[in-house]
């Protein structure tokens, strides 16, 4: 088994809220106890909805924010919560894609500086090696030479997330975490950014973390997947087994929300009831309880483990067993 | 044949630009039936919006109707005064919008907003109204509606606040929804049980849908016929299963080919999604002859040339495309 690239080892990230006058401090526990590994060249798909804590934990691995408690092991280095992470390392490690290419590009910088940007903050200071490396990678997502020198307004979506994407590769990244890449897109558009994505893997050899609440997108692209559930990961495995058998009843609600046209009498039964419960405050044990079709007295008592149910295939459900 | 519910008829919307003025939408025919759950699908741009706001008479500068009726039960109601259509908006015809947030008074407590319903069409007093309206989210189930019902719209969740949104919309019976993207802004979970439920009331009450969205699954599960609209026309309307089973546009073909459908992978393996080449048009910029012309696959030279005329499909359902399947 080759070594993991990325290894999250009881990773939380905490926040205070509210204030001392009105309720009191609280704790917004946005990932909570999560433990993780990625490995070289694989892909593995983040699933939640919003407030899961999806993005807080991208945002713990790039350094952007601080965790609370737990280890994280990238390519071999060691970042804690005491010790502060060479940020210069980890940009030459991981890099991001973020949802909207319209927020994440600087307009008033062209195409070319974008990229030679990060190039010259990492010490590589040979003009003609830049504009070589420069022209590589945009010929890699797609763009034309003559887009260099124009500014992200000129561009449609599709197209500024290509550049996105190649700001993110032209460090040669070992992992690139992808926050929703398409779903700002058009649906159109959509299938060309996926392909682009799943290209540069196989010849970069990249891993990728996909976030993304699009099932269909996620089950396309992962090798893996992990649930996520008010901070919490509530399931992980192949993704044959998160998609086909799937044990959480909350990997199941998600499932039978998407639409299908062609069986339109989908598991009622499966779906989730109500809304997502508020981090400050999440339901005890469980914190899936409120909503969960299989309710029972003990998951309102007692925090289920993440435990195995088959090989690579964790749940945290204490009737896991239940297939259905 | 009994009078459909709503017909629109060789709509034609402009918008006024610099000196030029375009049409944002062009041709667009459809009927809903009573009851009917009828899908209107297409990416930003395409001018489905508007071709509800149109139904709604809230079209306003720079844009305006150019062209075509719009027949609700018999009567025409595209030159329809402010006034008459004030009657008609929330009493026959009721929207709900994408964002419920901003489509909801922020300053004004959730049951005012459904109770006005009430005091404005069926000109009930304030105290009957409120108690109405009571019902009304207890019928959208919102925990707690004699709570709820003194709440603002920001002490609400997403899904609660769309709930309300349905509240208001149906609170007078109308004949026909219009929903505008309605669970977009909403988590996936979440969608779900809104759609079962603007579902469900809808059969309850008989009202017709007419459902817009960019989600061609989402529409398609939802409603019985499906139009996908680019660039401003209806390319292609069809019973919904058949859409995806048989589409016959090479736009839909592609947006039906282009997404990852959940299952597939395991039935098939992973195969390169299709992709669609090239970007929407600017409206400003739409090209001559058929609009998917630059981005098809099948395009020839008279694809340049003429708009393809409608053409009616052997199995129900039409197409506007020369090389159709």
């Amino acid at each position: 088994m080759p070594e993991a690239l990325l290894t999250l080892d009881d990773l939380a990230v905490h926040y205070a809220v509210g204030s001392s006058f009105k309720g009191g401090l609280k704790t917004l526990k946005a990932v909570d106890s999560v433990t993780l590994d990625v490995k070289p060249g694989e892909c593995l798909g983040l699933v939640g909805e919003s407030g899961c804590g999806k993005s807080t934990l991208a945002f713990a691995i790039m350094g952007l924010v601080a965790p609370t408690r737990g280890r994280m092991l990238l390519d071999g280095e060691e970042i804690s919560a005491a010790r502060k992470l060479d940020r210069m390392k980890v940009a030459r490690v991981v890099q991001m894609v973020f949802q909207d290419p319209y927020a994440s590009l600087n307009p008033r910088q062209t195409v070319r500086r974008t990229l030679a940007q990060p190039l010259g903050i990492h010490g590589v200071s040979d003009k003609a090696e830049v504009e070589q490396r420069v022209a590589d990678m945009m010929a890699k997502v797609g763009l034309r030479p003559d887009h260099a020198d124009r500014y992200p307004h000129e561009f449609s979506g599709g197209q500024r997330q290509r550049i996105g994407i190649a700001r993110a590769l032209i460090l040669k990244p070992k992992l690139v975490i992808c926050d929703e890449p398409v779903s700002a897109l058009d649906v159109s558009i959509r299938a060309q950014i996926i392909n682009l994505l799943l290209e540069l893997k196989d010849e970069m050899g990249l891993a990728y973390i996909m976030i993304s609440h699009d099932l269909g997108v996620v089950e396309h692209v992962s090798d893996r997947v992990a649930v996520m559930y008010l901070g919490r990961i509530v399931e992980q495995g192949g993704w044959r087994e998160i998609f086909e058998d799937p044990r959480h009843p909350y990997t199941r609600a998600l499932i039978a929300a998407i639409p299908d046209p062609f069986n339109r009498v989908v598991n009622a039964a499966a779906k989730a009831h109500g809304e997502i419960a508020s981090a400050i405050a999440p339901p005890p044990g469980c914190h899936f309880n409120p909503r969960c079709p299989l309710r029972a007295d003990r998951c309102v008592a007692e925090e289920p483990l993440l435990e195995a149910v088959g090989a690579g295939h964790l749940a945290a459900c204490h009737f896991r067993d239940r297939t259905a | 044949m009994t009078t459909p519910l709503l017909r629109v008829d060789d709509m034609r919307i402009a918008l006024a630009g610099d000196g030029v003025t375009h049409n944002a939408v062009e041709g667009v025919s459809f009927e809903i039936g009573r009851g009917e759950a009828f899908g209107l699908v297409g990416e930003s741009g395409c001018g489905k919006s508007i071709t509800a706001l149109a139904v709604m008479g809230l079209l306003r500068r720079p844009l305006s109707m150019a062209g075509g009726r719009i027949v609700l039960e018999g009567q025409e109601i595209q030159n329809a005064s402010a006034a008459e259509m004030r009657r008609l908006r929330g009493k026959r015809i009721a929207m709900i919008f994408q964002e419920p947030m901003t489509a909801l008074n922020p300053l004004s407590p959730v049951g005012r907003q459904i109770a006005e319903m009430f005091v404005l069409h069926e000109g009930m007093g304030w105290n009957e109204a409120m108690d109405r309206a009571e019902d009304a989210l207890r019928q959208v189930r919102v925990p707690s509606p004699e709570r709820r019902i003194r709440d603002y719209p920001h002490q609400l969740s997403g899904g609660m606040r769309q709930r309300v949104m349905i509240a208001i919309a149906l609170a007078c019976g109308p004949d026909l929804l219009v929903a505008d993207e309605p669970t977009t802004a909403l988590d996936v979970t979440v969608q779900a049980e809104i759609i079962d439920l603007m579902a469900e009331l809808c059969a309850a009450k008989g009202t017709a849908i007419l459902m817009i969205s960019h989600d061609l699954g989402l529409v398609a599960n939802m409603c019985r016929r499906v139009a996908v609209m680019y660039a401003g026309r209806i390319v292609e309307a069809q019973v919904s299963e058949a859409i995806f089973a048989h589409p016959t546009h090479p736009y839909t073909q592609g947006l039906v080919d282009s997404l990852p459908r959940l299952g597939e992978r395991a039935r098939r393996g992973r195969q390169r999604l299709r992709e669609i080449s090239g970007v929407v048009p600017s409206i400003a910029a739409y090209p001559g002859g058929c609009r998917f012309n630059p981005r098809c696959p099948a395009s020839t030279g008279i694809c340049r040339e003429v708009a393809p005329d409608v053409t009616a499909l052997p199995e129900g359902g039409l197409v506007r495309c020369y090389h159709h399947a």
